[in-house]
């Protein structure tokens, strides 16, 4: 176990919310054809709100703080925040599009000690990289923005998101972050739109596609490793969790909503009408999410995949049921492996055993 | 032998865990957990508390010896300087109030 993975077990036998993600706003300049969220100001969070919730958080444990939106810089008080944040001594991230970012900006940035800054890249392409954005010119303004950061020596680090329309220039976007010099990380999962939503999963890149992602070795290191087929589940895999929501990090929406992730929208509370501690240890909701244990998980406890799987109880729950199977995670394992997780066995199963057609005898 | 001062920088994230600080460097993303008294130690680290006084508080706290904790604490004076999380001057030193500056 590492230092971190360490820390990360304390502060869940304590109870604190070690991680938190904080969108500032869902307005954002670009109109991705992708975006999960709904880009009107429904009545964000003012400023004094958010410094009152950082302070809460403070007081809660919280040590990392990934600052989100929409984009972050359509807030006029962004670095305020930002510069407030770190007044309270957070590990401070920040995820944006870079559009809005100058120099000034990144010296700011610098200045006030953030760890890291996460600029989404869909192309090395201007045209596939726009058309993905909807706004012209945007892949260079982002790609000054990172050079900028860079020079400030800040530590940057490109996001991919693959879809149908991008998922040939995942190499090209992966040597344009090497030859800017900062990481390059690879996100191949569409998500539904945060109100449930599912009209954007068809973005999702072909089976062929991720599995040739999944077999890339600039990718995912050793690949017989990463690619072998799962080890056998024992009792600390049937008592874990497949995921820190609602357990060690938690998610607030730009209107001070309190979800167990972004990507697992199951309403816990609001910041605007509660305290912060107040529903991170007394929301119901939470305290269902902790309860599940991967025994618990009706499907998934009986799939050879279950201690090596990435399973999503975000998506589970967008799929109708946070205790069941996230069918993304079960794509992911079984183009991995080779072998079908529990769940499409199950479907494949029950396929056989439905007729295509039912007929009811008259007079019955 | 002269006085020092600590002073912790403001390129750091910090927060206490179960009564032991952790504290991260934004500058290479070094990660430390201080056990209770280096905790103590790096909670009087304001600039202007000489290191002597910091020495008397964990001897009274914890019981420990002077001349140990003494040692120790200079070695974890300079530890920790040595990633740049921590600054030590032979004078009192105006620690920021806002990370203002990654040194």
């Amino acid at each position: 176990m590492t230092l971190m993975e360490e820390v990360q077990q304390r502060a869940l036998q304590l109870g604190v919310p070690w991680a938190v993600h904080l969108d500032v706003t869902y307005r954002c300049n670009e109109g991705c054809v992708h975006c999960y969220l709904d880009h009107d100001d429904r009545g964000e969070m003012t400023t004094s709100e958010i410094k009152g919730v950082l302070d809460q958080l403070a007081q809660a444990g919280t040590f990392f703080l990934t600052f989100s939106g929409g984009e972050v810089f359509m807030r006029q008080d962004f670095l305020e925040l930002v510069a407030y944040a770190r007044l309270q001594m957070f590990n401070v991230k920040v995820k944006t599009n870079g559009v809005m970012i100058r120099q000034t900006q990144a010296a700011r940035l610098r200045q006030l000690g953030v760890e890291q800054i996460q600029i989404s890249v869909y192309s090395h392409r201007p045209e596939i990289h726009d058309a993905i954005t909807k706004l012209p010119g945007s892949l260079k303004k982002t790609i000054d923005a990172i050079r900028f950061l860079k020079s400030q020596g800040l530590k940057v680090v490109v996001a991919n998101v693959l879809m149908t329309l991008n998922s040939t220039d995942q190499s090209g976007v992966h040597a344009l972050a090497r030859e800017l010099g900062v990481s390059y990380t690879l996100d191949p999962t569409i998500t539904p739109k945060i109100d449930g939503d599912t009209s954007i999963l068809d973005l999702r890149i072909a089976t062929s596609d991720l599995n040739a992602v999944l077999h890339n070795q600039d990718l995912v290191g050793n690949v017989d490793e990463y690619c072998a087929a799962p080890s056998p589940v024992d009792e600390d895999d049937m008592d874990g969790y497949s995921c820190s929501a609602g357990h060690t990090s938690v998610y607030i929406s730009p209107y001070g909503d309190v979800f167990p992730c972004v990507q697992f929208p199951l309403p816990s509370g609001n910041v605007r009408r509660q305290k912060f501690l107040d529903i991170w240890n007394h929301s119901p909701a939470l305290h269902e999410v902790r309860s599940i244990h991967a025994r618990d998980l009706p499907v998934c406890s009986t799939c050879s995949h279950m201690a090596s799987c990435t399973r999503c109880p975000g998506l589970a729950y967008m799929e109708g049921n946070m205790r069941g199977p996230s069918a993304a995670d079960c794509e992911k394992s079984f183009e991995r492996t080779g072998i079908p997780s529990a769940n499409m066995l199950r479907k494949a199963h029950l396929r056989t055993l439905t007729p295509l057609i039912q007929i009811q005898p008259l007079g019955l | 032998m002269s006085e020092k001062y600590l002073a912790r920088s403001s390129a750091i994230a910090s927060r206490l865990l179960g009564g032991e600080m952790m504290v991260m460097s934004a500058l290479d993303s070094t990660f430390f957990t201080l056990n209770e008294v280096a905790t103590v130690i790096w909670q009087a680290a304001d600039g202007h508390t000489p290191m002597s006084a910091i020495v008397s508080r964990i001897c009274t706290e914890f019981e420990i010896d002077p001349g140990v904790a003494e040692v120790d604490a200079e070695h974890f004076a300079e530890e920790l300087s040595r990633h740049g999380i921590l600054l030590v001057s032979d004078s009192p030193q105006e620690i920021s109030s806002s990370p203002t500056e990654a040194a």
